[in-house]
């Protein structure tokens, strides 16, 4: 049996240090101190207070912000790995995970790599290698092209015997990067173009294939486990079918709507997959489901923990880390395929910083507030940031990921929408409003997952100009809200101002509520709601606070609609409030900071999160020259026509010059952030204006790019259209 | 802060050596005639009461409102309210200034005046209305402006003036101009004041014409908001008259030349908002602890508090409408005191004046309250407790509902003059803040006893049921009676008896609406009419107001012994 007992002359770890950084370092190390052993960080100096840092028994530092100069600098780890005297690597998920190279490398410097052997990385790291190895195992392909002949007009004659639609990929690497779909000849050549240069700047190698694109696919991926004796066994597939921009955003396990025959073949077949390859430690092996003919195909195989691996250690009740570990030790596996249990369903969802309405666009920013539900044993936070840390532009923009789990896939749901609508994150623009979206839709709800969900359900998830209804009925729970936050606004500022002077002025001055003769205090409160959503028209919420002598706020917008009592009193925390609004009270919860000359104010309640923005007076700007409340109009005062930067990020290419002239929809310069090439096109046609970056300029996320000069009409500052590229 | 939270060992910790001393009790009948009579002839005043405040709180009118808002200019509360600390109490004065005073309405007198805190510190805030005739000088806008400031200098307020005024009030110029106590006062006392270390900072939101161009230029620090306000001794038209040049009001005396070429002012405000969150800045740099006296102040230490123990709002009731019916100040007391603690000095002694020592919000007071005429030993006792508050520094509330001295051939014999005489002596001189509430009758010799205004209490508020007067139209309309009828006599006319009694009628009329609280606040005799259940808590403000006052010793005069 592979699970004998274990060797006295084995050579277990006691020191791990984790080349890597974020939730995935801070989990490794929780395993690894539950274990007895010590934890090694490393970290970048953008990193340098960040939590993996903190919960490092010892951190090293490695290097610049940049990836490559710190988290993907194998000799800067090797050497933190030495003056730590740590056994062993392990490297997480991104960076080196992947690199065989790296694993070699710490093979050969007498280092323990907590992960596959170089050969199976290798092997599976080639895509067009790994299926050539896929096809001889008998494991099912996607019909496609990959070859070493990468000459255009051969790739593009390969494409057309597949037949289109076709997906390119880069033979290196994964995560969606530098992938493309086209839908026809006429596109090939840009695609395959734009490909080969981002796989060349994310992987160093620019080899691509071809592939059949399935129309309405799934994706499903089984993890499997192998220790170095010879055992493999999967561990029930992951359903990751629900994606933006080709990255997973709610994964769960295991998979609804499959039988489970299908769930054994697909089981088995992962399992002969990681044999072809001669695998051990955590692998995870991904399949495209075609849901119209219920074919499943190998795509690739990732051999490292996946991002999703907590849904599959929630259904079957293992630390997926402490397998790594035990199997880099040497150990056996601790259970057999007939052990492995199937305990309910579990979701994870990723929460990330960006911004879903401008086609989920990473975003940047400070966690100015930020509260994860609380954990218990069916509710999970992985998370590697703390309120107050700021997501930078260096790496991925995840924030968390919340994993739930339940005895069924309903339960589990209804835990996922509740977790969803208390996560609370301010200061960065961030998917969680869209996750509930998604995780409220009535297909999601009955399992109708595709990798297409979120396009095919676009009219459900985006609110739409077009449905006034639904514009309405937002626009009146912002309004419900902006009353709330008006009341305990006015509360806070009381009560912080009255702490803040205590002792100074006899507390009488500062009696709630303020005093006047004859007459209620009365503020005027004005919010502008910050719609996620965009453009329904004016959302400037003017509101009178009245200090009523009970102690109440009575909120009143214009003089002609009903106004609304609403008592505050503080619950528990600093933001927490409950507050009675018309004979209905609830938790609300507030956070607020200031950011561009505005002060943000959130408002959680319920399962309704708004946000609200103030102009900010003199006080807090202290910028003579600046001069003073700039409107939202003034703050984008760029000449009419002006395209600006969507985020921050690299100019990789410039595709045209001065005075060009464009069509719209024309591309004119391809930028690149967070690894992902974006093309900013002409808004119009027009000839091209002030035209004012180069290639490998950095800028800034709103500054002009260029101006289109209309023939006729003007439009002011247009919002560009970015694509994926 | 309160004590509103339980706290299980209180009562151990208010007994004193086993007995729980000074603690009044509730002192009321609600069942009685009078209670329920009060309630009624009470809310009927304050419903009358009401009614007059919200026609002042509009200000000029609908029109002129608008034409302000218009401008981007808010109204003069709403400035204020910008300026204070966030949630904090504001103590209006004398809103009803210029109540039925003049042809026109003018309302609050066209000037806000009242104290509130900035930044922690308490200041005294005057803003004119433009709404109110274009926030010109009345004389009453004078006299109001004046008591501001005399109240800011007697309790070291930085004064806040929210500038927006046309001037003087050209029509009566003979009325606000020449006087001693007129507009010329106003920028005398800014002089003053500051030489005296108390900051002067304007905010010129609006117009500042001929002498108001003053209020800024005297100011320690001025802020001037850009379009708005102007500055100059004499406006376009003037000029245009006097050497024929043309120029714009903003060219003239706007924002720009006085803060970049005259520097007449020191502050650039983009807006209004931006100039009060300047003012609200330049009070945070007053350094005002520097300038605390070394002597010390009045102030308590002890800030901490009990609520009284009975309903405060049932003072509604208490008060007497009919000034003859007789109540116990010690109900009044036992509402407006901490816990409703007491300590009662001399009780057995001339009980028809209460004397004793309680606490309003932490801070120690001296309370002297009426309960019926004054005799001589309730005076001697008066003058007694004076003295006792005097040498320890303990500020006086006096509680006002007095219709005389005794009168007659003994108590004249008794030597009640002379002991008027000591009580006089002791309240003019005493130099612990005073403050005056006059909760019914005023009347007489009693008036002057109790603090009136002429003894310059620190403040002095009316309850609406109040009424003041040398004496009651009654007794003056049989004073009066007395007299024209000797003197009909003298002459020879015949005084039919119809002929008295429309006299007498007129008397009583006259003696009626000049005793009215409406006719006494109208004219500034007094700070305010109040709401009798806001009474703890504007006694609370002036006590923190006074007690900024520097402690001074007191000297009395020669006492007729």
């Amino acid at each position: 049996s592979g699970r004998s007992s274990v060797k006295p002359n084995e050579q277990c770890i006691e020191k791990v240090l984790v080349a890597n950084r974020g939730e995935i370092a801070c989990r490794i190390m929780r395993t690894a101190k539950r274990l007895g052993i010590q934890t090694v960080a490393v970290y970048s100096d953008a990193d340098r207070d960040s939590l993996h840092v903190k919960s490092a028994d010892e951190a090293v530092r490695i290097g610049p912000p940049p990836a490559r100069l710190s988290y993907l600098s194998a000799a800067a780890i090797m050497e933190a790995a030495a003056r730590t005297g740590a056994q062993a690597i392990h490297p997480g998920y991104g960076f080196l995970s992947e690199s065989s190279d790296f694993a070699q490398l710490c093979e050969d410097s007498g280092l323990t790599f907590i992960g596959p052997p170089a050969s199976a990385i290798r092997d599976m790291g080639d895509k067009s290698a790994s299926k050539r190895i896929m096809g001889a195992a008998g494991v099912p392909l996607v019909p496609g092209y990959h070859g070493h002949e990468q000459d255009i007009d051969h790739m593009k004659s390969e494409a057309g015997k597949i037949g289109y639609p076709i997906i390119i990929k880069p033979t290196h690497g994964g995560g969606g990067k530098g992938m493309r779909i086209v839908q026809s000849e006429k596109d090939f050549a840009d695609s395959f173009l734009g490909a080969q240069r981002e796989a060349a700047a994310s992987f160093g190698v620019n080899t691509i294939l071809l592939e059949k694109y399935i129309t309405r696919p799934r994706h499903i991926e089984v993890q499997v486990f192998g220790d170095k004796h010879g055992n493999v066994l999967h561990l029930y597939e992951r359903d990751c079918s629900v994606q933006r921009r080709h990255q997973k955003i709610i994964e769960e396990a295991p998979a609804p709507n499959i039988s489970e025959k299908f769930r054994a073949s697909l089981g088995q077949a992962a399992v002969s997959a990681a044999r072809a390859v001669g695998y051990y430690n955590a692998g995870t092996v991904e399949f495209i489901v075609d849901t119209e003919s219920d074919q499943f195909y190998f795509m690739e195989m990732n051999t490292r923990l996946q991002v999703e691996h907590p849904v599959t250690e929630m259904i079957v009740g293992q630390d997926l880390v402490e397998w790594q570990i035990r199997v880099a030790n040497g150990e056996p596996l601790p259970i057999s395929q007939a052990e492995v249990p199937l305990l309910g369903h579990a979701f994870e969802a990723r929460i990330y910083a960006e911004n879903v309405p401008k086609g989920f666009l990473p975003a940047t920013g400070v966690l100015n507030h930020y509260r994860p539900v609380a954990v218990s044993s069916s509710v999970r936070v992985e998370t590697g940031v703390e309120q107050g840390d700021t997501v930078s532009m260096h790496y991925d923009p995840m924030i968390a990921k919340l994993v739930v789990s339940g005895g069924n896939r309903g339960e589990a749901l209804v835990k996922l929408k509740d977790c969803l609508s208390n996560f609370q994150v301010a200061g960065v623009p961030t998917n969680i409003n869209f996750l509930q979206k998604l995780a409220s839709h009535k297909e999601f709800a009955v399992g109708n997952v595709e990798t297409h969900f979120i396009e095919h359900h676009r009219t459900d998830l985006f609110a739409d100009e077009s449905n006034p209804a639904a514009a309405e009925m937002a626009y009146k729970a912002a309004k419900h809200s902006a009353a709330l936050v008006a009341a305990c606004v006015s509360a806070i500022e009381h009560s912080s101002w009255n702490e803040s002077n205590h002792g100074k002025l006899p507390s009488i001055w500062h009696s709630h509520p303020p005093f006047r003769v004859h007459h209620e205090a009365k503020q005027t409160i004005e919010l502008e709601w910050d719609n996620e959503c965009e453009g329904t028209g004016s959302n400037l919420v003017s509101l009178g606070v009245i200090n009523q002598p009970d102690g109440s706020y009575l909120i009143q917008e214009g003089s002609d609609s009903p106004s609304l009592e609403v008592r505050v009193t503080r619950a528990g925390g600093n933001c927490d409030f409950r507050v009675e609004a018309a004979g209905l009270s609830m938790n609300v919860t507030i956070a607020a900071y200031l950011k561009d000359g505005y002060k943000h104010i959130h408002i959680w309640r319920g399962s309704e999160h708004h946000q609200f923005k103030q102009k900010v007076g003199i006080e807090f700007s202290g910028d003579e020259e600046g001069v003073q409340h700039r409107t939202s109009s003034e703050t984008s005062s760029h000449p009419p026509g002006t395209v600006v930067a969507p985020m921050a990020g690299l100019v990789v290419k410039v595709l045209v010059e001065n005075e060009a002239k464009v069509d719209q929809g024309q591309p004119v310069l391809v930028m690149e952030a967070m690894k992902m090439e974006h093309v900013v096109k002409a808004p119009s046609s027009g000839s091209i204006q002030d035209l004012k970056v180069k290639a490998g300029q950095q800028v800034s996320d709103g500054s002009a790019l260029f101006r289109i000069k209309e023939p006729q009409i003007e439009e002011q500052n247009k919002l560009i259209d970015v694509a994926p590229a | 802060g309160t004590d509103s939270k339980p706290d299980p060992l209180r009562i151990l910790r208010g007994l004193q050596k086993g007995f729980c001393v000074g603690v009044l009790p509730d002192g009321v009948d609600r069942n009685s005639e009078a209670f329920s009579s009060n309630s009624v002839a009470m809310e009927g005043i304050l419903s009358d009461l009401r009614s007059h405040i919200k026609k002042v709180l509009v200000g000029g009118g609908e029109e002129a409102v608008k034409r302000n808002t218009s401008r981007n200019k808010l109204l003069p509360r709403e400035r204020i309210d910008r300026l204070l600390d966030p949630g904090s109490s504001f103590l209006e004065l004398s809103q009803l200034a210029g109540h039925e005073l003049y042809e026109e309405p003018l309302p609050s007198g066209g000037i806000i005046t009242g104290i509130g805190p900035i930044h922690g510190h308490l200041c005294m805030f005057m803003a004119n209305d433009p709404t109110v005739k274009g926030g010109t000088y009345y004389p009453i806008t004078i006299k109001k402006h004046l008591r501001a400031q005399e109240i800011a200098a007697r309790c070291r307020l930085p004064c806040i003036y929210l500038v927006d005024s046309g001037g003087a009030f050209l029509p009566k110029q003979a009325e606000v101009f020449p006087d001693k106590e007129n507009f010329g006062r106003v920028f005398y006392n800014e002089s003053v004041m500051s030489s005296d270390g108390i900051p002067q900072v304007a905010i010129v939101l609006g117009s500042c014409t001929a002498g108001g161009a003053y209020i800024p230029a005297m100011a320690d620090e001025s802020v001037m908001v850009k379009g708005n306000g102007t500055i100059f001794l004499a406006g376009p038209p003037l000029v245009k008259a006097a050497t024929g040049e043309e120029v714009s009001a903003e060219d003239l005396g706007g924002a720009s030349v006085h803060c970049n070429v005259s520097g007449v002012s020191d502050y650039f405000a983009q807006d209004e908002l931006h100039g009060l969150a300047i003012g609200r800045n330049i009070v945070k740099n007053l350094h005002m602890a520097a300038k605390r006296e070394t002597k010390g102040t009045f102030g308590s230490e002890k800030l901490e508090y009990k609520e009284p123990l009975y309903d405060i709002n049932e003072l509604r009731s208490i008060a007497p409408v009919d000034h003859k019916q007789q109540f116990d100040v010690r109900s009044i007391i036992a509402r407006i005191v901490d816990g409703s603690e007491f300590d009662e000095f001399k009780k057995q002694y001339g009980t028809t004046l209460v004397t004793g020592f309680a606490r309003i919000y932490g801070q120690m007071v001296g309370i002297i309250g009426n309960n019926g005429i004054l005799f001589n030993e309730s005076a001697l006792k008066g003058a007694h407790f004076i003295e006792l508050c005097s040498q320890r520094k303990i500020p006086l509330v006096f509680l006002q509902n007095i219709t005389g001295f005794m009168v007659g051939s003994r108590s004249e014999a008794n030597g009640i003059a002379k002991s008027g005489a000591k009580m006089v002596m002791a309240v003019s001189c005493a130099k612990v803040p005073k403050i005056t509430i006059i909760t019914g009758a005023s009347f007489g010799a009693g008036n002057y006893a109790m603090c009136g205004r002429a003894y310059s209490p620190d403040f002095l508020f009316m309850w609406p049921n109040a009424r003041i007067g040398v004496m009651g139209g009654a007794q003056a309309a049989g004073v009066l009676s007395q007299i024209e009828r000797a003197t009909k006599k003298r002459q020879g006319i015949k005084w039919t008896e119809e002929e008295e009694e429309e006299f007498k009628k007129k008397t009583v009329d006259a003696y009626e609406r000049e005793a009215s609280p409406y006719f006494s606040t109208a004219r500034l005799w007094d700070d305010g009419v109040i709401d009798p259940s806001d009474t703890r808590k504007v006694l609370g403000l002036c006590l923190s107001a006074a007690s900024n006052r520097p402690l001074e010793d007191t000297r009395f005069g020669v006492f007729r012994m």
